[in-house]
């Protein structure tokens, strides 16, 4: 295995994110934090218990899952698609590093930015609301395994997209929507039936559900379907990053 | 897996077609020996960065296969491509990094270990070292196609590729990146060159390959190559024009120039006798005298246009 090849892209990303650490850390600390003063102390404060949690402290999953997801595909899809664009590409493919090895670089530096993101967008809650997390451990395992997941479908993102603005349509077009009307500021309940049966056919709803019961013990779903689906979701995103690479699609002509 | 004897690289009914349709390389067959430097020369388009690309990686074959020090470019990609450096056609760097960082991200890239004393070492052969800290865009066109083979050097390749190296750099430049490719030659380092200017292969190559719409129409040792294709000229500067060629001198190839002024001898060095003897001896009988001779040989560039317009008819 060609574990320099892994960290040499591990580290020239990470070393990215130093270089523009207000536009990736900074910036979404800011807007999340905005948030909890509009919707915790400002709204929330007007706003009842949602499933005997207060406001501020029940939209904290879902704030931690709408940064995950849009940061774990940008970084990932911009990680990919930036060597595409300037021409070092090349450098990539003439090397003795294998797909998983790329991957693992790519993806893995995508989703350690991610993770560290949320880790402090929840520190930054700890200052706004009351917070309490009840199953720590399975909030990790959530917020790893749609890091993981979310940066895969970044880097496909990146590997398909052959102008800047096809890697900023799924972010903003797909996700951001799915996460607003996934149960992040509001529980299903809220709604009437037939639409709570469409947002069964939201995936977002599985990953905030299941982030939320960690930290409370409340979920629209249950949370082993929850952690069955962003592994079922990752398993895909695995699939299809093999068959690109095999095929050389939009990589090698 | 390696013989010291073997060719270092071999590529053996090479093709490649496009998707759209287009074939870009069409059996190509070649070997190259450990330690040799060659120039692939050839008009836009010919196939010589589809060639390197596909030896490298970079493009998938259609047919064939290549071998790299034995090792088959597909089903032993590490081995050859840990063997391979490339330095390509366009001035493709990252532009927000520190040239030492850049560096140092091909060799890890490439499997090795980090040594910044290597790296030292080759930055410094590149005359790069004291810019190791400055950022990629703030370099010369020049510096930056130093950065690349810097780049290609990072893994300690013994098989190094340059595609168009001395593209768009100036005249300098070109013949520092000749004494730079000299030096690489002597440490061991097998070269291969594209390149548009004859004047590089003429200069630095010991075997020189032409390839045109996909097809690699020779390979030859580039002084075989001058003396099979080459042709001599010798040059008559009269003492008093002529209006025409007389018939006494019909059996030698000539041509008349600057207004009957000057008398054009075309021979060949590859026969046993060129004539010019004989040829002098019948001026002096015709009464045709010179004041001046002067002889000229076909350059790399005029054997080139030749091949290239003998193959395209």
């Amino acid at each position: 295995m060609n574990i320099y090849g892994i960290l040499a892209i591990y580290k020239f990303e990470m070393a990215r994110t130093r270089r523009t650490l207000l536009q990736s850390i900074v910036a979404p600390v800011i807007t999340t934090s905005l948030y909890f003063i509009v919707f915790g102390a400002a709204i929330g404060s007007r706003i009842q218990e949602v499933g005997g949690v207060s406001y501020g402290a029940f939209i904290v999953p879902g704030l931690i899952m709408l940064n995950l997801l849009t940061h774990s595909i940008s970084n990932a899809s911009f990680g990919i698609y930036f060597p595409k664009f300037v021409g070092t590409v090349y450098e990539m493919l003439s090397a003795p590093i294998s797909t998983i090895e790329v991957v693992l670089g790519y993806v893995g530096a995508a989703a350690t930015k991610s993770i560290i993101l949320g880790l402090i967008i929840l520190v930054t809650a700890a200052f706004f609301i009351d917070l309490r997390i009840a199953h720590p451990i399975i909030m990790l395992l959530f917020i790893v395994l749609t890091a993981v997941s979310f940066s895969l479908l970044g880097f496909i993102l990146g590997i398909w997209a052959d102008n800047f603005e096809k890697l900023s349509v799924v972010p903003m077009l797909v996700i951001t929507p799915l996460v607003f009307l996934g149960g992040s500021f509001y529980s299903t309940d809220m709604l009437p039936p037939l639409w709570q049966t469409v947002s069964l056919m939201n995936p977002v709803l599985y990953l905030v559900s299941g982030l939320r019961w960690s930290f409370y013990e409340i979920s629209e779903v249950n949370v082993v379907v929850s952690l069955a689906s962003v592994s079922l979701f990752m398993l895909i995103c695995l699939g299809i990053v093999t068959y690109i690479f095999k095929t050389g699609y939009k990589l090698r002509s | 897996m390696t013989n010291s004897s073997a060719p270092i690289l071999s590529v053996q009914n090479l093709g490649k077609t496009y998707s759209g349709g287009f074939q870009a390389l069409k059996n190509i067959n070649l070997e190259i020996n450990k330690g040799e430097i060659i120039a692939l020369l050839g008009p836009n388009g010919a196939g010589k960065t589809t060639l390197i690309s596909t030896i490298c990686g970079i493009v998938s074959p259609s047919t064939g296969s290549v071998t790299v020090a034995g090792y088959d470019i597909i089903r032993d990609y590490r081995q050859t491509r840990t063997i391979i450096g490339l330095v390509p056609q366009e001035l493709t760097t990252d532009s927000f990094e520190s040239v030492f960082n850049t560096v140092s991200f091909s060799r890890g890239l490439f499997g090795k270990a980090p040594d910044p004393a290597y790296i030292e070492k080759v930055l410094r052969s590149l005359s790069l070292w004291d810019k190791k800290d400055s950022m990629i865009m703030t370099l010369s066109g020049g510096m930056k196609r130093r950065v690349l083979i810097a780049k290609a050097l990072s893994h300690e390749p013994s098989v190094l590729f340059l595609d168009e190296p001395t593209a768009g750099v100036d005249v300098e430049l070109r013949k520092d990146m000749w004494n730079i490719v000299r030096e690489l030659q002597a440490t061991g380092v097998t070269i291969i060159l594209t390149t548009h200017y004859i004047e590089e292969a003429e200069e630095i190559a010991q075997r020189i390959g032409v390839i045109n719409n996909g097809e690699l129409i020779l390979m030859e040792d580039k002084n075989s190559l001058m003396q099979k294709l080459g042709k001599k000229q010798l040059l008559l500067e009269l003492v008093e024009p002529i209006d025409s060629i007389p018939e006494a001198l019909a059996e030698f190839d000539l041509e008349l120039g600057k207004d009957g002024a000057q008398l054009i001898y075309t021979f060949t060095t590859t026969g046993e006798r060129t004539g010019i003897t004989t040829l002098l001896d019948d001026l002096k009988s015709a009464g045709i005298r010179f004041h001046d001779l002067n002889t000229t040989q076909s350059s790399l560039e005029d054997i080139f246009v030749n091949l290239v317009h003998e193959s395209a008819a």
